[in-house]
């Protein structure tokens, strides 16, 4: 990715040498990250919203809030735009951090077009592909062991948010240390290591989660009723594996559910 | 009745905004946003059991980017309640086998509707491209309002809907005498433990050494399985 963007250049008139953004300048982009994706289309993506949350650090450009500076620059940074939204931050803080610096505005197009992929790939598999389904299969987990019910739902927000949060801070603070150099960041352990161990985690705790939900959904049967069910939830896996990309599950249940409601309801009938 | 839809109407609106708009912290995800909808109804054990099931399909339906995925954030407040009033007016299995299918139609519903927002922002965006062009921050804050609005109006007006056909309904689905009822949650946690586990293999199988935690965990669980039901 790196290799997309132009090599180093001499600076255009350096608009501001800030070592850290003001904190309540921060403040504010941290805040609307956090709604980064509200006006989501399929015209420019995520692109107003990278303008919508860089627009308080342009303010400290020259001219302030309205000069010229100040719109071409979320001008710019308002165009087609496209990353996991949690991994946008680094973009911010980076797009922040270029266009204080005054650096020229092709490099940051360019900048700004690169850094699309990394972005969206590795937060997928950071973020949906891992802490998400990880956090949901410890909290199943606690709920199988027959944990009380706040402990379940609060066990499993505070740990994905505990990871969401930080991401998207620390995201901020690494585009912003980084700049366009914000690439390197990328290749941290946490964003190239952590997808792989949260798979793991992810693998182990699906696999005690699920026998433990079914066993506790179930509850009241015993053995022989869980073993059943267990027996039916793994033919039914295995064909779902085997029929992967033709065949999703959650329509099939939809429709298997409805049609046992109506069986359940004509039986008596 | 009506106050409990609407109560859920707002409940959903609120629960539906986070899926995509704002924060994304997963409230809406089914394992909480049905607690919620079943604590609403008096009863969040019930809104949970519901919330677990459809969290065990949720797995099969991550939320990528423009892909289409069913929107949990509206449907599973509704269907937590569902669930909630069924149990109370007196048939716990035909309750969840009502709560639960009807919560995946509402979700897949939910997800058109997400589709029908997306070009809608699209079509305001487009009609501005020249202010955003021009650099006008009152448009970026604009379009940045205006799809939030819409998405929380959106996911309010789906669960008001969905509340107002499934809280009558249940209560009249409970209560009618069938025989099959025992089976309808050994049914449903079967679909669930399926999708979930075919899910868990399609997310993770591609990662080396999953199989092997994949194996470990499933010893821990078969274990405590036997060790509790004895």
């Amino acid at each position: 990715m790196s290799g997309a963007v132009p090599p180093a250049a001499p600076m255009s008139s350096p608009a501001t040498t800030l070592a850290s953004l003001p904190f309540a300048t921060r403040c504010a982009i941290i805040t609307r990250l956090f709604a980064v994706q509200a006006s989501w289309n399929y015209e420019i993506l995520i692109g107003n919203g990278i303008g919508f949350c860089v627009e308080p650090a342009l303010r400290l450009l020259p001219g302030g809030r309205g000069g010229e500076a100040y719109r071409t620059a979320l001008a710019r940074q308002s165009a087609y735009f496209n990353a996991h939204p949690y991994l946008t931050s680094f973009a911010v803080g980076a797009l922040a951090r270029a266009e204080l610096e005054g650096q020229p505005p092709l490099r940051i197009e360019r900048f700004r077009t690169a850094l699309c992929g990394p972005l969206g790939s590795v937060g997928d598999r950071l973020v949906w592909v891992g802490l998400l389904p990880t956090c949901s299969f410890v909290a199943l987990l606690l709920y199988g062991l027959g944990l009380p019910t706040l402990a379940c739902v609060l066990t499993f927000l505070v740990l994905y948010n505990a990871g969401h949060v930080a991401l998207r801070l620390w995201g901020l603070q690494m585009g912003w240390e980084k700049g366009l150099g914000v690439a390197q960041a990328l290749g941290h352990p946490i964003l190239r290591e952590g997808p792989v161990w949260l798979a793991r985690a992810g693998t182990f705790f699906a696999g005690a989660a699920v026998p433990l939900t079914v066993m506790r959904l179930v509850h009241g049967g015993g053995l022989s009723r869980t073993a059943i069910t267990l027996v039916v939830s793994a033919v039914g896996a295995g064909a779902l594996v085997l029929f992967h990309g033709r065949v999703e599950g959650w329509r099939l249940a939809l429709l298997a559910g409805f049609a046992a409601l109506v069986l359940f309801l004509l039986r008596h009938a | 009745m009506i106050v409990d839809v609407l109560v859920l109407g707002v409940l959903g609106a609120i629960l539906g905004l986070d899926m995509v708009s704002f924060p994304q912290a997963q409230i809406s995800r089914p394992i909480v946003s049905a607690t919620l909808g079943g604590a609403f109804m008096g009863n969040a054990g019930m809104g949970m059991m519901c919330g677990v099931l459809l969290e065990l399909f949720a797995h099969e339906t991550l939320p990528f980017g423009a892909s289409r995925y069913p929107e949990w954030g509206s449907s599973s407040p509704v269907a937590g309640a569902a669930a909630a009033a069924g149990a109370a007016a007196g048939g716990v299995s035909m309750a969840l086998l009502f709560a639960v299918p009807f919560g995946l139609l509402t979700a897949s519903i939910g997800g058109l509707s997400m589709v029908q927002l997306r070009r809608l922002n699209a079509h305001m965006a487009g009609k501005r491209l020249e202010a955003l062009a021009r650099g006008s921050a009152r448009t970026v804050a604009g379009l940045q309002v205006a799809g939030a609005t819409a998405d929380l109006a959106r996911s309010g007006m789906i669960s008001v809907i969905a509340a107002a056909i499934a809280l009558p309904a249940v209560r009249w689905i409970s209560v009618q005498p069938a025989p099959l009822a025992p089976y309808a949650v050994p049914l449903l946690a079967s679909l669930g433990g399926a999708v979930a586990a075919g899910a868990a293999w399609k997310m993770f199988h591609s990662t080396a050494g999953t199989r092997w935690f994949g194996l470990a965990g499933l010893a821990v669980g078969l274990g405590c399985v036997i060790a509790m039901t004895r």
